[in-house]
């Protein structure tokens, strides 16, 4: 088991999601800090990958501005490095299959391992597709995260019954990005989670105001929020995490409500 | 291993947000393949509607110019929208009636699946919406009014390279976005399971067509069966019922593009490697870190980082050999066709074209081959007369 269940020992949990490399590796290192220093109780890394099929408009341009940048992977884990001389919450990769497939399945996780990173969300590796990565998951003590979405129905129960670190709850259709209104309902997908898992949930895809971020903690175990964060950073770009750090201590504020 | 393997290839990498469509697509396909009148009103399509089958033509100039092997067309070029794409869209669009939906969504790389997309739209009265890289709406633009004028909205996708691959990611997100009346008809044997099974299924009608004709013309088997290979649909389908006869060679045509020691190249089996990708493990050109490349090929249709999962396969196991043929062998060979027997093929078959071309002067004349021309070159005159240096637009 990993550090992950220390992200929800501190009341309802904020998470913010945040790409490598947007638009640089130094902005990142400052962003994650200051997301830190202001509440946020697990961050998921995002690692770019050219086509990312489960993502919007904003975070693909996320993607883009790293990729232009010239971030590599190798890079990203010299940033974790770094990062974890002096921080201590839990962390996780968000990206896509190829790009831990490609480095070399072992290799990517034996490094996630030796850097501190706690687990991996990968949108396109849904339950069936699992033993992909899993046991190397389990060797290197690294949870792969798994995601429930609003169609989910009867499958359910199988996917929370074996998740392990966190479970990623899908709010709506659709790719990431910021909406007005979410109106699956969650707490009938929560209902089902709990009776088959101990793990923590937490609900991600379009949260973007203080009462989302409330609303959804108050049916789940905290609130992820991605492109609401990189809307900050494509707008201050390097001078960003002020900004970012702000908005990250709102949003704990608010899901902090809940209790 | 999970479902729709090719040995190590395939799979469902899709959001679990779409695994339940795919789940039901599969239940719905298993319940009709066999279903009597679902393969009469399917069979009634092709034939009414389509012009199956197609014509198996002996290319007698062409022949006797190049010297070797007998040379015959399989005229997928002939079907109604003029290309293969046709008996696949029939065949999706037609199941997708039957599970209740009422909007087909697609992506389309040279704009003839989606041209056929819309068409079957029009045909059974149900909503149609096409993704189409710009850049492809722009090489492909009598393509992109033929769609509009059958009633689908086309939507030009401006992310990453703008092309087959990115159009695919948007049909994607499209799905996500809205599942419930919407069918994804794919329009190659790609994808995560069922598609390259249902794909291919509905387009093996063009081997079952070809070995029936060859064997009332020649009375044996064909030594080649040449197609070209993009996703692979059409190769797919001209390979399905000659591969267990182990003395038909099955050759596949990749778009080289410049070459394929260039980087402006989407020939996979050449340059590419084993990754993860568009919901199936399979080939793929990529970088060191899995970022997908940016291919590059005249054909439109062609124009895709990888290859579907059945080829990776038939590639891995050796029954299938694929060979890279470049922009400038296949605009030679468009031409050929053309002077010699007053057929323009599509610029992605003429890769086909172009290889056979290469391959029968060294065989025998007791020897055929059979190549499938997947559609006619209307479309890419203008494109062609550019190449060659000719001010003309459409």
């Amino acid at each position: 088991m990993s550090n992950i269940h220390k992200a929800f020992e501190n009341g309802k949990a904020f998470i913010p999601f945040i790409t490598c490399g947007d638009p640089d590796l130094a902005t990142t290192a400052a962003v994650v800090r200051t997301a830190v220093a202001n509440g946020a109780d697990l961050i998921e890394l995002g690692i770019p990958f050219s086509d990312p099929t489960a993502e919007g408009p904003v975070i693909q341009g996320a993607n883009l501005r790293a990729l232009s940048g010239g971030v590599r992977t190798d890079q990203i884990f010299d940033l974790v490095r770094q990062l974890r001389t002096d921080v201590t919450v839990p962390m996780v990769f968000m990206t896509y299959a190829n790009v831990v497939f490609s480095y070399g399945a072992e290799k990517f996780i034996a490094t996630c391992r030796e850097i501190g990173i706690d687990g991996l969300i990968l949108p396109d590796l849904p339950f069936e597709e699992k033993g992909e990565f899993l046991p190397l998951c389990r060797q290197y003590g690294v949870d792969l995260i798994s995601l429930i979405a609003p169609t989910s129905r009867e499958r359910i129960s199988m996917i929370a019954a074996e998740a392990e670190g966190f479970l990623y709850i899908v709010s709506s259709l659709g790719v990431t990005g910021t909406r007005t209104e979410i109106t699956t309902d969650l707490d009938a997908i929560v209902r089902v989670v709990r009776q088959n898992t101990e793990i923590p949930c937490a609900i991600g895809f379009g949260i973007s105001t203080p009462e989302q971020a409330r609303k959804m903690a108050s049916v789940s175990d905290g609130a992820i929020v991605g492109s609401a964060i990189i809307k900050i950073l494509a707008r201050y770009g390097k001078d960003a995490a002020p900004y970012v750090g702000e908005y990250v201590r709102s949003m704990k504020v608010a899901v902090m409500q809940c209790d | 291993m999970s479902k729709g393997r090719f040995g190590i290839h395939g799979g469902q990498y899709i959001p679990e947000t779409l695994m339940n469509a795919v789940i039901e697509l599969e239940e719905a396909y298993n319940h009709y393949k066999d279903d009597p009148e679902f393969v009469r009103e399917l069979s009634a399509l092709f034939n009414e509607y389509a012009g199956r089958p197609s014509r198996l033509y002996f290319a007698s100039k062409m022949t006797a110019d190049l010297g070797g092997a007998k040379i015959y067309l399989k005229r997928e070029d002939l079907n109604h929208t003029g290309a293969h794409k046709i008996n696949n869209v029939l065949g999706q669009a037609l199941l997708a009636k039957k599970m209740g939906k009422t909007r087909l969504i697609a992506e389309t790389g040279a704009g003839q699946h989606g041209v056929a997309t819309a068409t079957a739209a029009a045909l059974m009265d149900m909503e149609c919406v096409v993704f189409m890289g710009e850049e492809d709406t722009i090489r492909q633009a009598l393509n992109v009014y033929r769609m509009r004028l059958l009633g689908a909205e086309v939507i030009p996708v401006k992310t990453g390279t703008a092309t087959l691959k990115d159009a695919v990611s948007e049909a994607m997100r499209e799905w996500t976005s809205r599942i419930s009346d919407t069918h994804y008809c794919l329009g190659s044997v790609m994808g995560p399971h069922p598609f390259p099974t249902i794909v291919r299924d509905f387009q093996a009608v063009i081997s079952k067509e070809i070995r029936e004709q060859i064997l009332e013309k020649e009375g044996k088997l064909p030594d080649a069966v040449l197609a070209c290979v993009g996703g692979g649909s059409n190769a797919i389908g001209s390979f399905y019922h000659f591969i267990g006869d182990e003395g038909v060679k099955l050759i596949g045509c990749e778009a080289a593009g410049r070459g394929v020691d260039t980087f402006e190249t989407a020939a996979t089996i050449a340059t590419g490697r084993l990754g993860i990708f568009h919901g199936m493990k399979s080939y793929f050109c990529q970088d060191e870190d899995g970022q997908i490349a940016p291919v590059y090929s005249i054909s439109a249709g062609l124009d895709y980082p990888g290859i579907g999962p059945e080829h990776a396969y038939l590639h891995d196991t050796g029954r299938a050999e694929y060979v890279p043929v470049t922009d400038e062998e296949a605009v030679d060979a468009f031409e050929y066709l053309a002077r010699t027997e007053g057929i323009i093929p599509a610029i992605e078959s003429a890769h086909a074209v172009a290889h056979a071309m290469k391959i029968a002067p060294g065989m025998s004349p007791d020897q055929v081959i059979v190549i499938t021309l997947s559609g006619r070159g209307d479309k890419d005159c203008a494109a062609i007369a550019r190449y060659r240096g000719e001010d003309l637009h459409e």
